[in-house]
């Protein structure tokens, strides 16, 4: 066979290994826009819903996801951009470090509704915090710790060695090393591994399952000792456990739940590359 | 009178694992006084540098035994935040962070706690005349500081450094990337240094050693093979292997 062939085998070959990749994406995303749009509108995103859910809107639910993602983040964002310092810039390297980051790998592979049980028994019954936006919101916390603190590691680990140096030699101290010679140079890498995993929190359905999510509220949330109604949940509930509920609001109620992901993860992706375009190293 | 030697350092080993770098080292470095220091790779002279301001400490595995005096006392019991303060350094590469021109000079200062502005303002100024690069950059001091070429980057350094008014400032390699006419400029700049600081300066270009050092070491295999004037070196050394290394048999 010619060279020349063989390489156009090649390369039709890894291109539609890739067309393969983004085909159910786009797939999925037709199916709920198709199915949904015709839902969402402001009537649906702002109302209470109404006649056993079969009527009305997700207003609770979109607003249970905020509280959970915003106050997940308040724990999950500073304990893992600590632990990610630490173990990026003082850490010896021994045995204990080598745990430390061997256990937080294990931890990403855990399966969400692990976390969802874990979140029962230590949130929920052991510490009382009942079932409620608090309980959900540290579960899930818990559940993002290690997607923040791999990617504050790498970003910190991409930061030049030189600049510890250089700040160093300047006669500052290692705590002044890190906090303006190594942190601003690592903000973006960081903002954008939190901003993902917050997208992965507001999706996630099993670790608030147990611990947060409530089946129907007739009021908003007035504090985080209360139980709140969420996207992911609420979606799987109107889908599975009531019948007769309309097809175009289970869609309307996907396409909405993508939307909050989808949009987060594209505002990470505008971060980082305003972030390349000023990188100068 | 006070004694001349500003730095004198007393059986100094060092280890990196189970690599010696540096064997039973003596030297005394003196006041106001360029000291080359040449040889080939692995011959120490970095680690050596960088024993001085204890940048060494940071390497895994490292290990030294011996005594490194400054102003004869032992650089192990001066806070390594002070020490850096007093012994600057230059590397090899022009590290410009990269924030604005100001800041990279203001920065030294602002981590020992100066705000003042018209005083950083000074600093900023008078450092940057010192390395004759005031004139090319006055009018963008707010622009980044990667944007200037090596060899005005290389210059910024050296201002940085002064900034921190340093008593003792070390070069490692400070022109290995830059042209002639920067590499002029950078030793200009620093003979006019030494007359108010200690300069220890490592290059693997002899010639450079021999254009501005006042005094020229040879290290070999993490040796001193010899110590003497520059002149002496350079036309009559007395050990074999210093003949054989600037007259570029080996290295």
């Amino acid at each position: 066979m010619k060279t020349t062939t063989k390489q156009k085998i090649a390369f039709s070959t890894l291109f539609v290994c890739t067309v393969i990749v983004v085909l159910p994406v786009l797939f999925v995303l037709a199916m709920i826009l198709k199915n949904g749009a015709g839902a969402v509108n402001w009537e649906f995103l702002s109302s209470m819903p109404k006649d056993n859910m079969k009527a009305g809107g997700i207003y609770p639910a979109i607003i249970g996801t905020i509280y959970l993602v915003s106050l997940s983040t308040l724990f999950s964002l500073p304990i893992g951009l600590f632990a990610a310092i630490y173990l990026n810039e003082y850490a010896k390297e021994n045995m204990l470090t080598r745990l430390i980051r061997l256990a937080i790998v294990n931890l990403s592979g855990v399966s969400s509704v692990v976390y969802g049980l874990f979140g029962l028994a230590l949130f929920v019954t052991f510490l009382k915090f009942g079932v409620s936006i608090l309980s959900g919101a540290l579960t899930l916390a818990i559940m993002n710790l290690p997607v923040i603190i791999t990617a504050s590691v790498e970003a910190l680990a991409s930061v030049p060695y030189s600049f510890r140096e250089v700040s160093l030699s300047l006669g500052a101290s290692k705590r002044q090393t890190v906090r303006h010679s190594v942190l601003p140079f690592a903000v973006p890498g960081i903002l954008t591994g939190a901003i993902l995993s917050l997208a992965r929190a507001a999706g996630e359905t099993a670790p608030i399952l147990f611990t947060v999510a409530a089946f129907y509220l007739p009021n908003l949330p007035h504090s985080i000792f209360d139980q709140a109604m969420a996207l992911p949940y609420h979606l799987y509930i109107i889908s599975t456990q009531i019948p007769g509920i309309p097809q175009e609001m289970r869609y309307g109620t996907a396409l909405v739940l993508v939307g909050i992901v989808f949009s987060m993860n594209i505002f990470a992706v505008i971060i980082r590359s305003k972030f390349r375009k000023k990188k100068k190293w | 009178m006070v004694s001349p030697n500003k730095i004198v350092i007393k059986e100094l080993n060092i280890w990196f694992g189970k690599i010696r770098a540096l064997k039973n080292l003596n030297i005394a470095i003196f006041k106001n006084e360029i000291l080359g220091v040449i040889g080939p790779a692995n011959s120490g002279k970095t680690s050596f540098l960088r024993q001085l301001n204890r940048l060494n400490d940071l390497e895994a595995n490292y290990q030294a035994t011996g005594e490194v005096l400054l102003d004869g006392k032992d650089i192990q019991a001066i806070n390594p935040e002070l020490l850096r303060k007093r012994v600057g350094m230059i590397f090899a590469l022009p590290q410009a962070l990269p924030i604005s021109i100001y800041d990279n000079i203001a920065y030294g200062p602002r981590m020992y706690g100066i705000k003042d502005k018209n005083r950083l303002d000074n600093i900023v100024e008078d450092t940057l005349k010192d390395s004759f690069l005031w004139d090319e950059v006055k009018d963008r001091l707010a622009e980044s500081a990667t944007k200037l070429s090596g060899g005005q980057q290389q210059r910024l350094c050296i201002s940085r450094t002064l900034a921190q008014y340093p008593e003792v400032i070390l070069f490692d390699e400070p022109c290995s990337g830059l042209d002639p006419i920067s590499t002029a400029k950078v030793e200009e700049s620093m003979l006019k240094l030494k007359e108010k600081h200690t300069i220890i300066l490592v290059t693997n270009n002899t010639k450079q050693a021999a254009r501005v050092s006042d005094r020229t070491a040879f290290f070999l295999t993490g040796e001193l093979v010899e110590i003497d004037a520059t002149e002496k070196i350079f036309t009559a050394p007395s050990d074999k292997r210093t003949e054989g290394y600037i007259s570029g048999k080996f290295g």
